[in-house]
Formats: C-alpha cells, sequence, structure tokens
C-alpha cells in the first residue's frame, strides 16, 4: 500500500507545531499501525530529517504507553484496539492518514505526537489504592468474594492508562479512568473502609489538573480500547454524592 | 575473586525463618537517616520501592516510561504460582520446589528457591488485600488453573491479564508511598551509569529522557530492578524499550554477569509473518491447558487444517510425553516445535509455526467457557493475524521470552558490589536454566515485598548513615564519563541507522546463539558481533542534540550496550559443554533429542568479570550443592 500521512510535527512544548505531509510505499497489510510508522522514521533518518518521536512500549496492547489520533479517532478507526495493534489492513491503497497527539490542557505536548500524561498518576496518587502495608494480612481465602463482583471489580480493573478517554471528550474529563479505579475498590471488600475518603480525594485532584467535567455524551467509552464502561461514571458519582452527604471529612 | 552466596547454615526449610532472625536490622528512627535507589519499577522494582518506603527509608525510583503503571511486567498473561494447596491436589511448599529446580535443569540455587516457593504463599494474600482481583469461584474462593511443568494446579490468575493486576497492586502500592511523600518518582529517566565510593554502589547517573539533562542522585543502597534483556535478539515478546543498559553498566563496574547465555524461549508466540516485524506477541502458556499442538503427520502436508483428518495429525506432545502432554516445560515445547519444522512439517505460509487447537475444547465445554478462560487472547491472536481462532486453529512458534541470565546476587540478592542489588529478571538467581511458567511474577514479588527489605536492612545497619554529596568526584567523574558517550554516539554521523545493527544484531543472535547453538556457529557469531560492534561506532547515524527527547538516541545507548553484551552470551554458550533447559548445545543431546546435561562438570553458576573494552572476561565459578534435590535427567513422559 501507498499511504500519504500528515503528521503533527512540533519540537517541544514551547515551540508552534504544524502538520508536515509524509508519502509512505510498499506498507504491508500484515503491519501494525506502529511499524508502519517505524518504518517512515527509517526513511526520514537516512534522508536526514528528525523522526517522528510517539510513545509506545509493549505493542501488545496492554501498557496504555500507545496514543495518537488517527483520522480524528483516539487509536484510530477499529473500536476496541490501541493504536499498536490497529493493522494496516485496516486501510486501503492511497489513504491519506491524518496523526495527531492527544489533545487536552492536562497533556502538554513534550514533541510531535508524545504527551505528558502524569496527571493521570497524581489522580491515582490521591486515594487509588488500599492503604494496606507489606505483610500481616489475612489469607487470601479469608474474605470470598462472589465471582460476579470479583469479575465486575476486574473488568473496571483493566483499564491500561492511556488517557484515551480524556482525549475523545470535548471537556478534557478524566472521569472515564478515575472511576475505573474508584469502582474497583468500591466494589471489593479490602477497598470499603477508604471508599468515602477516595472519591472525594480523587474527584478533587481531578479538579486540580484541570479536567473537566463529564457531560454524559459517552465519547469516552467508546473510543475506550479496553471497554470501560460508563457504568463505572454512574458508580463514581452515587458514590461521591453519598460520601459528601455522610462524610466524616467537612 | 571467591564467589560467596552467603547461603545460610542448616535445614533448607528454616534458612530463611533463620536468616531473618540473624540479619541486623535498622531501628524505624534511623531508617529515614537512608537513602535507596531502585531503579525500574516493574513487579520487583514497583514491591521493593513501596515497601521500603513503607518501612521508613527515603526512595527514589526510576523508570524510562511515562508512568511506573506501564513497566512490562503488565504484559504477563497467564499467572503467579503459589504453593496454597487450596485445590487439595497435593501441593506444597517442598513440590513447589522440587518443580522448579527440575523445571530449571538443575542450575538453580536450592536455598533460593525454597525461599520463593516459601514465600509465594505470602505473595497471594499480600495482592488480594491490595485488591487485586483474581479470578474466583462462585462460592467466592479463589480460583486455580494449572501452567506447564507442573502436574498441580498452583497457579492464580486475573483473566489472561495476571501482571497487569499484579503489577497495577504494586503501582498502588507505590502510589500511596509517593502521596506520602516516602518514594520520589523519576519517570521518563534512565540511569547510564553507577557510581562508586569507596568500593561501595551510592548512587546512579542518569538522563532525563525529556531534557536530557544529566544527573546524579546518591544513596545508601542501589536496587536494580530493570527486567530482562531479550531484546539483544531484536525480535522477542518483551517491550520495546526493554534493556540492558543498567545491568550492563554496572556490570562494567565491577559487578559479575551470571549465565547470560540462558534464554528462555516460548514456546506459544504469533509467528513471524515479514521483515517488517518489530516485535513479537506471545500467547499465554495458559492456553496449553485446553489447546492442543500438533503437525501434519505428512511433509509437505499444505492443505488447510479443517481438511486434514485425525489420524493424519501428529499430536506429537501427547505422543511423546503422555504425562505432561501439552503441558510440558516451556524448552521442551519449543524443542518439539522446532523439530516438527525442521523436519519440513511446519503449517502456515511460512512454514515455520505448529497448530494450537481449540476444537475439541469448544466441543467438549463449549464456546461460551473457552471464552470466558481466554477471551482477550482470542481476541488478541485475530486482531494480529486477521484470522479467527475460535474457527481454525492458531498458528504459533517459539519466541525469545525470559532470560534467566543476570547480575550474579547473593542469598541476600546483592551483587559482587557491595550496597548494589538486583532483584527479579535481572538477576539471575532462581530460575537455573529454565523458568517454568508463573514463576517470574512470584520472584518478581518475592524479592520486591518478602526479600529485599529484610536483606538490605542487614547491609545498611552496618554502614554509616553519612551522606555522600552529589558535589563528591566520584559523581561528577560519572557525569562526565556519560556526557562523553553521547557526545561520542552524536558526532558519529554514519549512514547506517540504530536499527539496522539492531536488526543485525538479533539475527546472528537467534541463528546462532538461540534455540539451538553449536560450537562452530558460536565461534563464527562472535568475530561477527565484533564486527558489527566496530562498524556501529564507525557508521551509525543518530540526528538531534542531547538536549531533547531524542528517541533514536536513546536507542542508540542501548543497542551499543547489547553489541558487548551478545558477545558475552555467546562467550557464555561457548564455554557450558552441554545442554540444559533454554541452552540446547546440538553436539550435547541423548538419542531422542533431549537435552544432554554434564553435572560433573558443569554444575555451576558462571559468572562472568568484565576486563576491559574487546578483552576476554574471565569467568569464575559458583559450585552448585543439591543436597535436597537428586540430579536426575529431566524426564516429563
Amino acid at each position: 500500500m501507498n499511504l500519504t500521512l500528515k503528521v503533527w510535527r512540533q519540537r517541544n512544548s514551547q515551540a508552534a507545531g504544524k502538520l508536515e505531509t509524509y508519502q509512505v510505499k510498499d506498507i504491508s497489510p500484515e503491519m501494525s499501525f506502529l511499524e508502519m510508522m517505524d518504518v517512515l522514521n527509517e526513511d526520514l533518518l537516512r534522508s536526514g530529517v528528525d523522526p517522528i518521536a510517539f510513545d509506545h512500549d509493549c505493542r501488545e496492547g496492554i501498557c496504555g504507553m500507545c496514543s495518537l489520533y488517527i483520522n480524528g479517532r483516539a487509536h484510530g478507526p477499529e473500536r476496541g484496539t490501541t493504536t499498536c495493534q490497529l493493522h494496516m489492513r485496516k486501510f486501503s491503497d492511497g489513504d491519506t492518514i491524518t496523526i495527531e497527539p492527544w489533545r487536552a490542557g492536562p497533556f502538554p505536548i513534550l514533541k510531535d505526537l508524545c504527551v505528558d500524561r502524569s496527571a493521570l498518576d497524581r489522580i491515582q496518587q490521591a486515594g487509588g489504592y488500599v492503604s494496606i502495608n507489606t505483610g500481616g494480612v489475612p489469607d487470601a481465602n479469608e474474605i470470598p468474594i462472589p465471582k460476579l463482583i470479583a469479575d465486575k471489580a476486574f473488568d473496571a480493573a483493566t483499564c491500561i492508562g492511556c488517557g484515551a478517554c480524556v482525549a475523545a471528550c470535548k471537556n478534557s474529563s478524566a472521569m472515564l479512568f478515575t472511576s475505573a479505579k474508584i469502582s474497583q475498590l468500591a466494589m471489593l471488600p479490602q477497598g470499603k473502609v477508604e471508599r468515602k475518603t477516595r472519591v472525594e480525594n480523587m474527584v478533587a485532584q481531578m479538579d486540580i489538573e484541570g479536567f473537566g467535567a463529564c457531560s454524559n455524551i459517552g465519547a469516552c467509552a467508546a473510543e475506550c480500547p479496553v471497554g470501560i464502561s460508563l457504568e463505572n461514571i454512574a458508580m463514581m458519582n452515587r458514590e461521591y454524592i453519598s460520601a459528601k452527604f455522610t462524610s466524616e471529612n467537612v | 575473586m571467591i564467589l560467596d552466596s552467603k547461603i545460610p547454615e542448616g535445614p533448607l526449610a528454616e534458612k530463611w525463618d533463620k536468616h531473618k532472625f540473624n540479619v541486623k536490622l535498622v531501628n524505624p528512627a534511623n531508617k529515614r537517616k537512608y537513602d535507596v535507589i531502585v531503579v525500574g519499577t516493574g513487579l520487583a522494582g514497583a514491591s521493593a520501592a513501596a515497601t521500603l518506603g513503607e518501612l521508613g527509608y527515603n526512595v527514589k525510583a526510576f523508570c524510562y516510561q511515562d508512568s511506573p503503571r506501564r513497566a512490562h511486567s503488565i504484559a504477563a498473561q497467564g499467572g503467579i504460582n503459589a504453593a496454597k494447596n487450596y485445590q487439595n491436589d497435593g501441593d506444597s511448599v517442598y513440590r513447589l520446589f522440587y518443580d522448579t529446580i527440575k523445571g530449571g535443569d538443575y542450575r538453580a540455587r536450592e536455598a533460593n528457591v525454597y525461599r520463593l516457593a516459601q514465600v509465594s504463599v505470602n505473595i497471594i494474600d499480600q495482592c488480594v488485600a491490595q485488591g487485586v482481583p483474581f479470578a474466583r469461584e462462585y462460592g467466592g474462593l479463589l480460583a486455580n488453573r494449572s501452567f506447564g511443568g507442573a502436574q498441580v494446579s498452583r497457579t492464580f490468575y486475573a483473566r489472561g491479564q495476571t501482571g497487569q493486576q499484579l503489577l497495577l497492586g504494586a503501582y498502588s502500592a507505590l502510589n500511596r508511598q509517593i502521596a506520602y511523600g516516602k518514594v520520589k518518582m523519576y519517570p521518563r529517566t534512565e540511569m547510564l551509569d553507577l557510581v562508586m565510593v569507596d568500593g561501595k554502589a551510592r548512587g546512579i547517573v542518569t538522563r532525563n529522557l525529556v531534557t536530557g539533562e544529566i544527573e546524579s542522585h546518591s544513596a545508601h543502597a542501589v536496587i536494580l530492578a530493570t527486567g530482562g534483556y531479550g531484546n539483544v535478539f531484536f525480535l522477542s515478546t518483551n517491550a520495546m524499550g526493554s534493556n540492558t543498559t543498567a545491568i550492563w553498566r554496572a556490570h562494567k563496574k565491577g559487578a559479575l554477569f551470571a549465565n547470560p547465555c540462558f534464554t528462555q524461549i516460548h514456546p506459544t508466540c504469533i509467528p513471524v509473518s515479514g521483515g517488517h516485524q518489530s516485535k513479537l506477541t506471545l500467547m499465554s502458556e495458559s492456553l496449553r491447558n485446553d489447546g492442543r499442538v500438533w503437525v501434519p503427520k505428512a511433509v509437505g502436508d499444505n492443505r488447510i487444517a479443517s481438511d486434514i483428518p485425525e489420524d493424519e495429525r501428529d499430536y506429537f506432545l501427547e505422543r511423546k510425553y503422555p504425562s505432561f502432554g501439552n503441558l510440558v516445560p516451556r524448552d521442551v515445547a519449543s524443542r518439539n516445535a522446532k523439530l516438527a519444522c525442521d523436519e519440513g512439517r511446519g503449517v502456515g505460509t511460512t512454514k515455520l509455526a505448529v497448530y494450537l487447537d481449540f476444537a475439541d475444547a469448544i466441543k467438549r465445554e463449549g464456546l461460551n467457557a473457552i471464552s470466558q478462560k481466554y477471551g482477550n487472547l482470542f481476541e488478541m491472536y485475530e486482531k494480529i493475524t486477521g484470522e479467527n481462532p475460535y474457527e481454525q486453529p492458531m498458528r504459533i512458534y517459539p519466541a525469545v521470552h525470559y532470560t534467566m541470565g543476570g547480575l550474579w546476587v547473593d542469598y541476600n540478592l546483592m551483587t559482587t558490589i557491595p550496597g548494589l542489588y538486583a532483584t527479579g529478571e535481572c538477576n539471575f538467581s532462581d530460575h537455573g536454566a529454565n523458568r517454568l511458567g508463573a514463576s517470574a511474577l512470584m520472584q518478581g514479588l518475592a524479592d520486591g515485598y518478602f526479600v529485599i527489605p529484610y536483606t538490605i536492612g542487614d547491609y545498611l545497619a552496618q554502614n554509616p548513615t553519612a551522606r555522600v554529596e552529589t558535589s563528591h568526584p566520584a559523581f561528577k567523574e560519572a557525569e562526565q564519563a556519560v556526557r562523553a558517550d553521547v557526545d561520542r554516539l552524536l558526532s558519529i554521523n554514519g549512514s547506517r541507522t540504530v536499527d539496522d545493527f539492531h536488526k543485525a544484531l538479533g539475527l546472528l543472535m537467534w541463528d546462532y546463539c538461540g534455540m539451538a547453538r553449536n560450537a562452530e556457529g558460536l565461534q563464527y557469531a562472535k568475530q561477527e558481533i565484533r564486527k558489527l560492534r566496530e562498524d556501529f561506532w564507525k557508521d551509525v547515524k543518530i540526528l538531534g542534540t542531547n538536549e531533547e527527547l531524542n528517541v533514536t538516541l536513546e536507542k542508540a545507548g542501548r543497542v551499543a550496550d547489547f553489541l558487548e553484551l551478545g558477545e558475552l552470551m555467546v562467550d557464555d554458550a561457548l564455554n557450558r559443554n552441554e545442554s540444559c533447559g533454554g541452552h540446547f548445545r546440538e553436539e550435547y543431546q541423548t538419542p531422542e533429542n533431549e537435552a544432554l546435561r554434564d553435572d560433573e562438570n558443569y554444575a555451576y553458576v558462571a559468572a562472568w568479570e568484565y576486563t576491559g573494552p574487546n578483552q576476554q572476561p574471565v569467568l569464575h565459578k559458583e559450585d552448585l550443592k543439591f543436597e535436597n534435590v537428586k540430579l536426575t535427567q529431566r524426564s516429563y513422559k
């Protein structure tokens, strides 16, 4: 396949950016999208042009490092797929593909297609854990957890933290991401002790980082590569209201 | 140099408890006077950083990714072993220990492996307490499945995403300490050198991957938890950034490198489809619980799978190993797949693949049950290959997965440099010449949560609390050396790309130091790697500057180190005139093509000392003593 790529190039967070046009030739449909980018980068490097910086690591759809806005969609056109698992067989010969970084105020651009997502880490640090020290814990089977609950908690826990939900949202809301962790821990007996402070602190941190509010459009869940459900946002709202009405921390 | 493994005296089952009592303690008020550096935030690194923070030490943690949550432990699929015996099927600490020693082809240390089996029980408790959503039975109790190399069900799992859930557990514990201020986290930061003062590890020099800033960090002890070096092969199941740089540079500062040639080849990977490929993707070993491995009986049978009748299929693992069947250990399964393909019975367009077939399981249990167990793996397979594995068998082929070699460590996980520790995959210690499934996650967390917190205290208690300032000449010297290296790379401005060199090295390693090796090929590879290394330093092309996010520069530094490590792997493979586990020397095999060990001459850990650029490294040996397990021909028949 031969393709025309329009790629966002930006030297660093201060510099102005713009779309540059590149041609790639002989792309095999077996390649992943990022392998196609590798081919382009090798060509650029050989011709003395600075290769395009983009984030990626495991290339198995699990580490959450890859991003990319492809033709106006977070992680590209295929549902339930990270950019690294998107394959070129989903495109056609002669296509023009536009590639941009995640766009959200709390995700400043570092270079080209790389953005800084550390705001998501800080939300987790505000309470996305069970306060348990190593050792001295009960036997794992001492607190049975019904399979249904364990499965639901697992579904929420599979969020890969890629930030597609934020990028897809017109308000740059991080609620799908935050709610996934809140739901997981609120459902499990281990997370119940801290459930009120957790939701209060994590929601407060979202605001501090500058993420917007949810307006129930659902673009986040539609673009989430691992299928995190909107139910989590409903659950987070319920947790939050209940915490606000009964909280010990005023 | 004498390699003192510091294995505690006494009966096997009591060694660790006794040792824990004998180690020196740091009193809680003094812990805050000590600084510890942890490099890498996978299972071993995140768990260590979190636990040391909890204990009260000041921890600095580093990772090259943008967040500690992305460490490659996250990609582990199948599960984590623990001798809980919840199934009442005959498991015990001793059996897990025994299986692991035997699985490692008797090239691991008894005492370390026993400790691993002992603390495996605590790991599950710890992770469940953190809120890790393991698979459960309907009654609410934890579910288990079986894995290669074992005849009991002792593997705990979270669908096909066990590594992810365990890492997110450790990451959450780490986050808690970051929030408390006990751990300071440095993402997008790469360690480029180890700093030693008075013969002890006292800090590291790093490069900020966004700004290029070269920085020094001082500490009382340094823990390396940087994972494996399988990317020396270019194509492997490792994440793109996985590298050897931190441990290799520590090796050049005096830490011995043990058993570098022991590479685990994983039998169930998606086969290579073409020259463009950047990495390989593993399909969890747990698939072999229900999937049956086969090839056509006849050479050159080009029919599609469904057209080949039952009696013309060769279920070679079930045929050759009736008691373990498809669940033989990874080295055995890999070698037999290669053998079938070498005979010309491989399948698919490249003929370098065998079938992993779920038709029987789907007939027996129904499509729903199978998709419950392996759904995400099936989806992943379909995304990559464009084929639906519910309708036709998967095609799989062995690929480089895990490296059992790494920095030599004693029972305390300390390297030959005082104050420098190595945990998880980057040390050599627990898996011998082969790693059984579901044991890597176990070792990472055992080291981080339950071993290093005790053993590092012993060292710190015996060393003064005084800090070394980063203005110390040793730091300045190391910074200058790092800068000089970076400048040298940037000044070459040659004609070949970094990936060009990496691919050439990878091909040499795979062809001559991969699934099967022989002396002639290894000697050839050694010369070729030297030539390639010379060319690299003359002709590599790197654009841009140090003072920016420069992906090519990052890769170049890592490949430069792989080019040196590759030669050491070849040296190690040449030295070991036997076959064992993930090291198969073609000259040494039984008439049935099984690995032929030489316990008389090679029951040792080969620990290599760096002696300078292009100098022959010096071999030191730690003899392995087997007091509890009798060395026998490993049999899975």
